[in-house]
């Protein structure tokens, strides 16, 4: 096979309706009604599904967290191993660039609304990777996130500190980062192409 | 005559709200229950009806087409369908649903129907965990069904009739009348095979979150995903009565199905709990040989 040839494949692959969508994603504004809003934000809050993606070495304690130590389904949290049924994304810990590319897809793949929690401190400034070569510094140029965890490592006690500040910020509806990411979607997209060298991701690919 | 389908309307609705809620209750307390086996002290009971609303709630909804679309459809269908042809209580006026004479014959069938329906829509998800949790499970229902028919078929020898209710009707009168008692074969054959249907441990391999994700619901998100969740309320509570009328009796009343019926399902829940995941051919082998070779026992039994 030729590049022509491949390159025709992967260019139909891209355009097939059935698999890509190729609108960009949008604001969807929440319910108008007060009570229906509010009772809304009840039900997501109390009902988180983890998307089963860790990034990096913080993903080690997300098993302590399902299991019988720390048991998070009591506040209503699951994990869920696809990006279409789940609601929060826990970056977990460093971010490779060639991971960068995965979580940008999940995330596109996610309903809105949708949450992201970032893990440790190299979420916030790279942590002790903050000169690598092939990881990112700081999280919020390239995803909305709503939540940090500070520390290397956060316990799993942390997390759950975290969660009870996100299903806060949830219930007073102030967790808009879907929206937000489709506002500042050029932005987004323009940060995002510019630490991925090898964009060959499909334009809109949720 | 029109105000007598009104009332059969009223009645099948009010059936459906019991065992939709029931169905749900179901659920979360065997979320429960598992948790604390596990040493966890797990989610509230009511934590179906939150996922359920957070699945509502969802402000966008992703499809692939028209099959997409109605695979959900199918398997709700499916789901309340098996339910309103099995009297959950037999004698009651509005919990006797449709049941009719031959009415064995089309359950069987109708727990087939929603594994059909969905096999459509998740292929059209074009997600390939989808086509693989489908074939998986459709491989493990037909083998579960194979000793289930026989039981089905050895009860309707014994009782010379295809209808639940005149199963249910020639069990009553205490526990020595029950096909568990009369026929302990069968039942046996039918209790296994009802391991197999009931998509817990170690049968639910197609439907595992770590091993190909969740099966075929993977693409299925926000609206699509709260007809399934729906479905698996009323489709579980619907296989309990259905096996509460063949083996155990049927019940009389609403407290007794609900014990009996939890009864039920707990076996199903502790064996899950206790045993780890079959592989599917590990799961079709299981269930071809001795289930089956009890079940053939059983019709041999009323063939001479």
């Amino acid at each position: 096979m030729d590049d022509k040839e491949l390159k025709q494949i992967m260019e139909e692959g891209f355009n097939a309706q059935d698999y890509f969508c190729d609108a960009r994603p949008r604001v969807v504004t929440p319910v108008a009604n007060k009570i229906v809003r509010k009772f809304y934000n009840w039900a997501q809050a109390n009902s988180l599904w983890i998307l089963a993606f860790g990034t990096g070495c913080g993903s080690i304690e997300l098993p302590p967290l399902y299991t019988a130590r720390y048991d998070v389904s009591r506040y209503g949290i699951f994990p869920r191993p696809t990006p279409r049924q789940a609601g929060v994304f826990i970056i977990s810990g460093y971010l490779s660039v060639k991971t960068l590319k995965r979580v940008i897809r999940s995330y596109e793949q996610m309903q809105n609304p949708k949450f992201v929690l970032g893990l440790g401190s190299c979420t916030v400034n790279g942590g002790m990777y903050f000169d690598s070569y092939n990881t990112i510094n700081r999280l919020d140029y390239y995803l909305p996130v709503d939540v940090y965890i500070a520390g290397c490592m956060p316990r799993p006690e942390a997390l759950i500190a975290g969660f009870n500040e996100l299903k806060k910020m949830i219930k007073q509806g102030k967790a808009e980062g879907a929206n937000q990411y489709a506002e500042n979607f050029d932005w987004y997209k323009a940060n995002q192409k510019k630490i991925i060298k090898d964009w060959d991701l499909p334009e809109y690919n949720w | 005559m029109m105000e007598a389908i009104w009332t059969k309307i009223g009645y099948a609705l009010a059936s459906l709200f019991l065992i939709f809620n029931y169905g749900l209750l179901l659920i979360g307390v065997t979320m429960k229950i598992i948790a604390r086996v596990h040493g966890r002290i797990g989610p509230p009971i009511w934590q179906p009806y939150v996922d359920i609303l957070k699945s509502f709630s969802m402000r966008t909804a992703v499809s692939h087409g028209i099959m997409f679309y109605l695979g959900p459809v199918f398997r709700l269908a499916g789901g309340i369908g098996l339910y309103l042809l099995i009297p959950a209580v037999y004698g009651s006026t509005w919990l006797q649903n449709f049941s009719f004479s031959g009415d064995l014959l089309l359950v069987m069938y109708f727990i087939f129907f929603g594994m059909l329906g969905m096999a459509l829509g998740a292929g059209e998800g074009g997600h390939p965990f989808s086509a693989m949790g489908i074939m998986r499970g459709l491989s493990q229902v037909t083998a579960s069904e194979v000793p289930f028919a026989l039981a089905v078929i050895a009860l309707a020898a014994q009782h010379q009739t295809l209808s639940i209710t005149e199963i249910v009707a020639a069990q009553q009168g205490g526990i020595a009348h029950w096909n568990m008692v009369t026929n302990p074969i069968a039942t046996a054959a039918g209790m296994l095979a009802y391991l197999g249907m009931m998509m817990h441990a170690p049968f639910n391999v197609h439907m595992a979150p770590q091993e190909i994700p969740v099966g075929p619901p993977t693409e299925y998100n926000s609206s699509f995903l709260v007809l399934l969740q729906s479905n698996r309320s009323v489709f579980a509570a619907a296989k309990l009565i259905l096996f509460m009328n063949l083996f155990f009796g049927g019940a009389t009343s609403i407290v007794e199905m609900v014990i009996k019926t939890f009864l039920i399902f707990q076996f199903c829940v502790v064996v899950g709990v206790v045993f780890p995941r079959f592989k599917v051919e590990q799961s079709v082998r299981w269930l071809l040989k001795a289930p089956t070779l009890i079940g053939v026992l059983a019709v041999l039994i009323y063939s001479f």
